[in-house]
């Protein structure tokens, strides 16, 4: 019977020949991830169950991320409970702050999560490393409770999307405007339940960080799961991080796929999304009015190396306008080292930037960078739903880190050009 | 279990941080979190609401993050249901995880304004609007959802399967 790539490694994890849409599977799990905010109600839950230990202390990853370093009591309270069960239950991969970074820039880095893998986390973004080939779904709190004990998780196979990208990618255009161009053409619920499998001629040339961006927003358009079929940039990626085997899956030709959209990437231009959802998208130059109060560079889906430098080359030589604040955060310690050894956060500090520790912080309106009443701000991260930044009359537009950074020296929405950077 | 309670009606695409704002996510205590449920949708909607009652919703409810404290809010804050005409795929695992019971009914929303009296039967999923009499039928609850309410949610569930008396 031919398959997708998803249903593969779904039937592979549930020990089955194959598997079809809509069935019930009960699927071995690579890896289980929670953060501050969710392992506390999942670490509850478990101890409900009452089993001794977790199925296997090499495979469940609890980072604290979201509230750290710790902004309160009550968040230091949450993240003491983390360190506690980590050291109860021996966990290797327990990341404190100076170790940790965002976790879904973390774990691929770190190569903990690899090609093949099925892997679950108690954040909605954990769709992120379809990128690498995976099937990797965001689930809850009692569902991680549930794995922690088993190792093992109930999943409905789900259907296939395939998004088709033709042609060549135009300058400034990246991951991000080509998941945002989709979820604006979808619609945030146009993948409900399926997996979103990405392929054509721009992604077999889209560099690592651009697909881990794109399947880091497959929820945003209602996705269970976002999927690359790995090649030659996933070997490379993974090869010199991988400490485990790992597999690389291919859909079949005529595996069966539930929509096909396909793309003319000549006609995608730098995307942004407007307030209050992911779909609300807009070409980047027609939002050349918009005023801004703050921009932030960073997150789970634009927080990388590659990222900062897409910033950095904006912005190297220029100042943020004076009348707003340019937050950057490197999601790890790692891409911060290297960030500074490359002289990329001097140059945001010259331009009057500033640069935080790794940290979700202000993409969920946590701290470090929050909107007061009326304000706005352009920021590379996941969404914009009414308050996610902060006060509920405050607004956030989604964007590629290039647009973020000259829009910073513009002090309202614009495009690297407006500063006088060719587009070749 | 027969659910019973007023309506509270929503639009498409309530997210995840309209039910629980992340600036409350540094607890996961249900009664802190319950008093700001849907706050961000509805500013008073705790001060407003009786126990009982229930969220009558269009499309995509519950969309956006994983946090579980968005079902659980609700349900501390004691209400008795949620319908909506369809559901983000995580908020939908979590609130059977939890034990909120949703229903899923496009005819029902649309039949259904706000403060309506509404009567679910969570077992034949038939929904009753007491302010005009019409009656609707909820999309069936798939077996294995069925399977996790009757353990009584799946941390029983896991508990029967790893054979934990």
């Amino acid at each position: 019977m031919p398959m997708t790539i998803t249903e593969k490694i779904l039937a592979a994890h549930a020990g089955k020949e194959a598997v079809s849409p809509g069935e019930l599977i009960n699927s071995e799990l690579d890896l289980i991830l929670a953060n501050d905010i969710t392992a506390p109600i999942a670490i509850k839950e478990f101890m409900k169950i009452g089993a001794k230990s977790v199925f296997n202390k090499n495979k469940v990853a609890l980072v604290p991320d979201h509230f750290v370093p710790q902004k309160d009591i009550k968040a230091a309270e949450q993240c003491k409970l983390l360190r506690e069960f980590s050291t109860d239950q021996e966990l290797s991969l327990y990341f404190e702050v100076g170790r940790m970074g965002v976790e879904h820039a973390l774990l691929p880095e770190q190569g903990l999560v690899l090609p093949g893998d099925v892997i679950i986390g108690a954040d909605s973004h954990t769709c992120t490393y379809g990128a690498l080939g995976a099937f990797s779904t965001g689930v809850g709190s009692t569902d991680v409770a549930s794995a922690m004990a088993t190792g093992y998780l109930w999943f409905k196979v789900p259907e296939s999307m395939k998004f088709i990208y033709h042609g060549k990618l135009n300058k400034w255009v990246g991951g991000k405007d080509l998941i945002l161009h989709t979820i604006g053409d979808i619609g945030v619920d146009g993948a409900l339940y399926c997996a979103m499998e990405f392929e054509g001629e721009v992604i077999r040339a889209l560099p690592m960080h651009g697909r881990l961006t794109m399947c880091n927003m497959a929820i945003e358009a209602g996705g269970k799961s976002g999927i690359v079929v790995p090649d030659d940039i996933t070997k490379e990626y993974v090869t010199k991080r991988a400490k485990r085997e790992f597999r690389f899956y291919t859909s079949d030709k005529d595996a069966k796929y539930a929509a096909v959209k396909e793309y003319d990437c000549s006609k995608i231009e730098p995307t942004v999304a407007c307030p209050h959802l992911p779909s609300n998208t807009k070409p980047a130059k027609e939002l050349t009015n918009i005023s801004i109060d703050q921009v932030v560079v960073g997150s789970c889906t634009n927080g990388r190396l590659e990222d900062l430098r897409e910033a950095a080359s904006v912005i190297k030589g220029r100042k943020v306008n004076p009348n707003i604040r340019m937050i950057v955060i490197p999601a790890t310690q790692e891409i911060y080292k290297n960030a500074m050894k490359e002289g990329l956060l001097e140059i945001f500090i010259d331009s009057e930037a500033v640069v935080s520790t790794p940290t979700c912080g202000p993409c969920l309106g946590g701290y470090m960078g929050i909107l007061a009443k009326g304000e706005r701000a352009i920021a590379t991260t996941n969404r914009n739903f009414v308050g996610r930044m902060g006060h509920t009359e405050s607004e956030v537009y989604l964007s590629n880190p290039a647009v973020a950074a000259a829009s910073a020296v513009l002090g309202r929405i614009g495009l690297p050009e407006e500063l006088g950077i060719p587009n070749k | 279990m027969l659910i019973k309670g007023k309506s509270w009606k929503f639009g498409r695409d309530i997210d995840t941080d309209a039910i629980i704002p992340a600036r409350y996510l540094n607890t996961s205590d249900p009664a802190e979190l319950a008093a700001h449920v849907m706050e961000d949708a509805d500013k008073d909607f705790y001060k407003k609401l009786s126990h009982g009652d229930l969220i009558v919703a269009e499309e995509n409810f519950g969309c956006g993050s994983s946090r579980e404290h968005a079902p659980i809010a609700i349900k501390a804050a004691g209400l008795s249901a949620v319908l909506a005409k369809s559901y983000a795929r995580i908020f939908y695992r979590n609130a059977f995880n939890i034990g909120l019971p949703i229903f899923e009914s496009s005819e029902a929303v649309d039949g259904i304004k706000e403060g309506d009296v509404v009567e679910i039967d969570a077992d034949t999923g038939i929904i009753k609007n007491h302010a005009t009499g019409a009656e609707f039928k909820a999309k069936p609850i798939p077996p294995f959802m069925q399977e996790l309410i009757n353990s009584g949610g799946l941390i029983e569930w896991t508990r029967k399967k790893l054979k934990i008396a």
